[in-house]
């Protein structure tokens, strides 16, 4: 059954990872790739997608004149997605782990970042399921 | 050049959409299953994807031993992703314009909706993990 | 076997691709090398026989061909360490009579089907590498079925192969007493492929349909060679399941349950040969599963409209199905035939049995037929409450649409006021 992982962030989040020394940065993106290569080699990966900050973002909110309407002020509390990972897995737990997996992947100093992660069923259509009679 | 364009709601919002009469439900099936191949047909689609609605999702984090914990208790005023769609367009402003449309669907009453749809650029992808 | 020469080559090709693999892995136990090498055949094929015209016996051709390019890998192979000794002794050994296959090729299919389907592996992995290695499906054809990235899809087939070399089975016919679990097996994937493709018709993603008409396609290669009474009653609920694809969806991809479906749009030819099928084997007694939910599908196909539906004898069956199953599936339908034969509250009734039970992932489905009894019983309010329940936990759009359309039917035509 497919899943997928909504990591999410505050402003004040994003501009403290900004923060991070490169060497951070490097070893965070190496446990993430490693994830990813486990996962594939696993069958379980789907796709991943990091998604540019909120200063890049705009919401639209319907036309006007034939143009769109946009507004591109981001609260700094507001919580906002960047970025999430769609798996294929057996059970519902083992999503749960892999999100505790990429939750811990370390931040500054090597600490895990324990980032909170939603994880999602989809809707769109039914998928593989072993338990159909 | 990806954007996505993400559709969020609140509790409030899912419980008013159930309300919606028939004309209104079918009017606006109708006109997502049009924008959906619109998109298809003009080569900027890349994915799409509903979300279950979250009555039984978990916000996941790291416990100290690597265990997953689990939360499911979610505030009536989260904004929960609904769905979203993935574009590959030439600029901001045609991703702009698409967001626009979805964003004028037709709502209650047959009028058109000025939802707010979040577009964002799509930075990395798995092609950036090495795999 | 009809004539070669009549089918286009592709499909020609994809039919022996299996029967062309089983004898090269047999010679040479290389099941990984033995893939490319027949896959550089069927290549070989597709390129040479538009020009030259098929074969007259296509099968031997291609194991040729393989066998001459598995000599090659081996031979480069044994080149390598630098063995000339060895090198001469191996292609003693590689020469290969064409009159050395005696079987028919469908028998290699089946043992192929029968191997792929090893009860140690995942549902998910035997059907992957059924696909692949019966099926003929590339991994590309695989992975966009079950959409997921065709790396991840290539490494759940390599891993499924390394299981199988693991378990040590060797590459043969089962023996008596492992067949009867075996084919169990096989007709488990079998039914989970075609179910795959049956449920995501009603999505945007078209060409899932084809895997239905594989896992048909695979069912009927082994009702041919297997005398079983279970794989003729899985290929008739194939068959009489099918037969209803082009009236499930409706232009805007909605859902269009049994009921309201164009009863023009079935498949008569289908149906039909699913009656027959059935007609021949439930005389024999010993009915088991496959066959009872066929005969029940054949009930609903044979109803002229949805209103002359034998209600009597599908609720008959599923009292005999729920004997030999407690698949919170099976009790759900046999709560609506219930409560078509006894009335609303009946089924109401038994549904409570299974308010309980864990099993039923589901939910949706068991809120969504509650609803329906609910209104069938004239509790309109409690039926539009229950409509919306199952709309939020409903796993997929059209299913989600269709009951939120249920509800605002319901709430309209109803002529009720909202509780304060």
């Amino acid at each position: 059954m497919k899943y997928i992982l909504l990591m999410t962030g505050t402003k004040v989040g994003v501009e403290s990872y900004l923060a991070w020394s490169q060497k951070d940065r490097d070893a965070h993106m190496a446990v993430l790739q490693r994830i990813a290569q486990e996962l594939t080699s696993s069958g379980e990966f789907v796709s991943t997608q990091g998604l540019a900050g909120p200063e890049e973002a705009n919401v639209v909110r319907g036309e006007k004149g034939g143009m769109p309407v946009t507004d591109g002020v981001f609260p700094e509390s507001k919580e906002f997605l960047l970025g999430y990972w769609i798996v294929d897995v057996a059970t519902r737990e083992r999503a749960y782990a892999i999100a505790g997996r990429i939750s811990a992947a370390p931040g500054p100093g090597g600490m895990p970042t324990n980032m909170p992660i939603d994880v999602r069923g989809f809707a769109t259509y039914p998928g593989p399921r072993s338990d159909r009679r | 050049m990806k954007f996505i364009l993400m559709m969020t709601a609140k509790k409030a919002d899912w419980d008013e959409y159930t309300k919606w009469s028939k004309g209104d439900l079918e009017r606006n099936v109708t006109f997502m299953h049009a924008f959906s191949k619109e998109l298809k047909d003009s080569g900027v689609f890349v994915a799409t994807e509903g979300l279950a609605w979250p009555g039984e999702a978990k916000m996941v984090h790291a416990g100290k031993n690597g265990e997953p914990i689990t939360d499911g208790v979610f505030p009536e005023s989260k904004e929960f992703l609904a769905g979203y769609w993935i574009i590959d367009v030439e600029s901001p402003e045609q991703a702009y314009k698409i967001a626009a449309r979805v964003s004028a669907a037709p709502g209650p009453g047959g009028k058109s909706g000025s939802l707010p749809v979040e577009v964002r650029p799509v930075l990395g992808s798995h092609a950036d993990l090495g795999l | 076997m009809s004539d070669p020469s009549d089918r286009p080559i592709e499909h020609l090709l994809r039919e022996l691709a299996p029967q062309v693999l089983s004898p090269v892995v047999r010679r040479f136990r290389d099941f990984a090398a033995a893939e490319d090498a027949v896959q550089e055949a069927l290549i070989a094929a597709t390129a040479q026989w538009p020009r030259e015209g098929v074969p007259a016996n296509p099968r031997a051709w291609l194991i040729q061909v393989a066998s001459r390019r598995m000599a090659d890998h081996i031979r480069s192979e044994v080149a390598r360490r630098h063995r000339e000794q060895v090198a001469a002794e191996e292609t003693e050994r590689l020469a290969l009579p064409v009159d050395a296959f005696t079987e028919t090729g469908e028998d290699d299919a089946l043992v192929l089907l029968f191997m792929c389907c090893h009860p140690a592996l995942t549902p998910a992995s035997a059907i992957a590498l059924t696909l692949r290695a019966v099926g003929g499906l590339t991994t590309a054809e695989i992975a966009n079925a079950f959409l997921v990235p065709e790396a991840t899809m290539a490494q759940r087939i390599t891993r499924a192969k390394q299981s199988i070399k693991e378990s040590g089975i060797p590459f043969q016919f089962p023996t008596a007493e492992d067949r009867a679990q075996r084919l169990r097996a096989v007709l488990h994937v079998l039914y989970l492929i075609f179910n795959e493709g049956y449920a995501s018709s009603a999505g945007p993603h078209l060409r899932r349909a084809d895997l239905s008409d594989e896992a048909i396609r695979l069912t009927r290669i082994v009702y041919h060679r297997q005398s079983d009474n279970e794989v003729a009653g899985l290929l008739a609920l194939m068959l009489l399941t099918d037969a209803r694809r082009a009236a499930r969806t409706g232009p805007d991809g909605e859902l269009i349950p049994l009921a309201q479906q164009n009863r023009t749009l079935w498949d008569r030819q289908q149906i039909a040969e699913g009656i027959a099928l059935l007609s021949a084997v439930l005389p024999k007694g010993s009915v088991g599963p496959y066959q009872l939910q066929a005969a029940i599908a054949a009930v609903h196909d044979e109803a002229a409209r949805a209103e002359d539906t034998d209600w009597s004898q599908i609720l008959a069956l599923y009292d005999l199905l729920r004997r030999m199953s407690d698949n919170p599936m099976i009790l759900l339908n046999h709560a609506i035939a219930a409560a078509m034969v006894h009335g609303p509250r009946k089924g109401l009734e038994l549904l409570g049995a299974l308010d309980c039970d864990p099993r039923l992932a589901e939910r949706h489905r068991l809120e969504a037929v509650r609803a329906h009894l609910l209104e069938m019983a004239g509790e309109h309010e409690a039926a539009i409450t229950h409509y919306r329940s199952a709309a939020s936990r409903a796993p997929s759009i059209p299913e989600r649409n269709y009951l939120m359309l249920q509800a605002a039917r319901l709430s309209e035509s109803t002529d009720h006021k909202a509780p304060d």
